[in-house]
């Protein structure tokens, strides 16, 4: 019967190309290289169109079958669908014609990391675990936390002990076990890769379910091509940590075409976004390089903070054969970035979003993004979540007495200047 | 030198279930080279057909990742700890 084949082969080393089975694996046990979801497309495009699409959620399972998860009832807090703005004001500014903010601050949990959580956590409470965890540079840790509690999940998240205060607390809220660890985030992310070893009953989102988390990433294409009409844009501003989101965003593409959603090859250009104080896949890009080499991250735009990124030697080579390029901003830059986006087109991005933004602008200024492309900039994280960022540079304009005789006398002030 | 290596899960298959196993050696390589004496199979799963690491294999010594250190050369003193660990995906 049609209706209930599979529309998952399993699970496939990216390196070698050997075959598992569609469980809790998320590394090819003879090379360590990532596994990756493979689907029958063929099935899929006879199932899928755009008519079938509009009539589905306004949430990231409105593409169920291109999901690698199927369930009547997903783990859901209604992540995704979030709107792509047409960003005149920004354009101006940057000499683009014809520029789009996808913005992914509206998502339940405030960042683009609850598609993936729920994509992860419907997975994991498929394959039978009751526990949830994650390594989290404090994004991860709150969509966990939160759609741990909705699913009725016991949750560990364990962060760098350094975390911004704002993301600590949407974290701990929701009630489950926080684990701050003294160290960065590269030195939780092993933490975590060694406990994995030892605690077979939990489902690290990052880790054992990983194949199935990062999928959740490709709907940001999925979004970005209906919103426009089912076209893809010219080019994309993704930032990176691990890598992973850009990559899938490629990949959401390329699988539209697959199962005839747009006309044609997609042909989308990729450029990457990273702060300078933790740009290892930045500073290979710059020295055509192949190999990423770790850093020590030093940065405000935390929730970019990986040194040494699992996913970044795919993201290069999606950006390269793309025809992209990948740049990378100060944390003053990243400041500025932040207000750019807030005072012209209204939305509040989180340190991560001030980097795609300060990215955007420097390409744009280096004519590697044409004026006339149609571009599309992920802005995956909101602004409440690092105020502290702001705090410094970011207060009232004026302070006064209560009177109006005060307010007269400091406006005509601040007129003159 | 005695040192302890960590083995990962997606090995055990190959140190009969051991999530720890004592060798000795000099240095890093040495003892990763090392494991293979009484695990026969493991050196080909860490190391490619050049004897480098394989790209997503990554190992620490007391927390710090090698490639922070002298990589394979790192000298190692007894009682250190060494983990294999695959590289991981986060956010």
């Amino acid at each position: 019967m049609e209706a209930t084949l599979s529309l998952i082969e399993g699970l496939q080393c990216r390196e070698c190309g050997r075959k598992y089975p569609a469980e809790a694996l998320h590394v090819c046990e003879f090379c360590f290289g990532p596994l990756e979801v493979v689907y029958d497309y063929e099935q899929i495009a006879s199932r899928l169109s755009r008519e079938s699409i509009s009539t589905g959620p306004a949430t990231i399972w409105r593409y169920k079958e291109l999901l690698p998860v199927d369930d009547e009832s997903p783990v859901d807090l209604g992540a995704g669908f979030t709107p792509l703005k047409r960003a005149e004001r920004l354009g101006n500014e940057l000499g683009l014609s014809d520029l789009w903010i996808k913005d992914d601050t509206r998502n339940p949990t405030g960042s683009f990391k609850d598609r993936v959580v729920s994509v992860a956590l419907t997975k994991a409470r498929q394959l039978g675990f009751k526990i949830a965890a994650c390594a989290s540079t404090g994004n991860l840790a709150n969509s966990v936390a939160a759609h741990a509690a909705r699913a009725g999940l016991e949750s560990y998240v364990f962060i760098p002990s350094n975390l911004e205060q704002a993301k600590i607390v949407t974290t701990a809220v929701y009630g489950g076990h926080l684990v701050a660890v003294n160290g960065n985030y590269d030195d939780v992310n092993r933490l975590c890769a060694e406990l994995a070893s030892e605690e077979l009953t939990w489902a690290f989102v990052n880790l054992n379910v990983r194949p199935y988390y990062a999928e959740g990433s490709k709907t940001l294409a999925f979004e970005v091509a209906e919103q426009l009409g089912w076209i893809a844009p010219d080019h994309v501003v993704v930032p990176i940590a691990s890598g992973s989101q850009l990559t899938k965003i490629q990949k959401g593409f390329n699988e539209l075409a697959k199962v005839g959603l747009l006309d044609g090859d997609p042909n989308v250009r990729i450029s990457g976004a990273q702060a300078k104080g933790c740009a290892p896949v930045a500073n290979a890009f710059a020295a055509g390089s192949d190999h990423i080499r770790p850093v020590k991250p030093d940065t405000i735009a935390k929730s970019l903070a990986i040194g040494n990124p699992a996913d970044g030697e795919y993201a290069l080579e999606a950006v390269r054969s793309s025809g992209g390029a990948i740049e990378s901003v100060t944390d003053d830059e990243i400041i500025e970035g932040i207000k750019l986006l807030a005072s012209t087109e209204g939305v509040f991005a989180e340190t991560a979003g001030g980097v795609t933004i300060a990215c955007l602008a420097k390409l744009a200024a280096s004519k590697v993004i044409r004026s006339d492309e149609k571009v599309v900039a992920f802005v995956t994280g909101h602004g409440l979540k690092t105020v502290e960022a702001l705090a410094p540079t970011s207060g009232p304009t004026i302070t006064i007495e209560a009177t109006l005789e005060a307010f007269e006398k400091a406006i005509a002030n601040e007129k003159r200047g | 030198m005695s040192i302890t290596v960590r083995i990962p899960t997606q090995l055990r298959s190959l140190t009969g279930g051991a999530g720890e196993i004592g060798v000795e050696g000099e240095t890093v390589g040495d003892v990763l080279r090392a494991l293979e004496i009484e695990h026969p199979g493991l050196n080909e799963r860490l190391f490619d057909e050049s004897g480098k690491l394989r790209r997503f294999v990554n190992v620490f010594l007391a927390e710090e990742d090698v490639r922070f250190l002298d990589g394979l050369e790192t000298k190692v003193v007894t009682g250190q700890v060494v983990s294999v660990v695959p590289a991981v995906a986060g956010g």
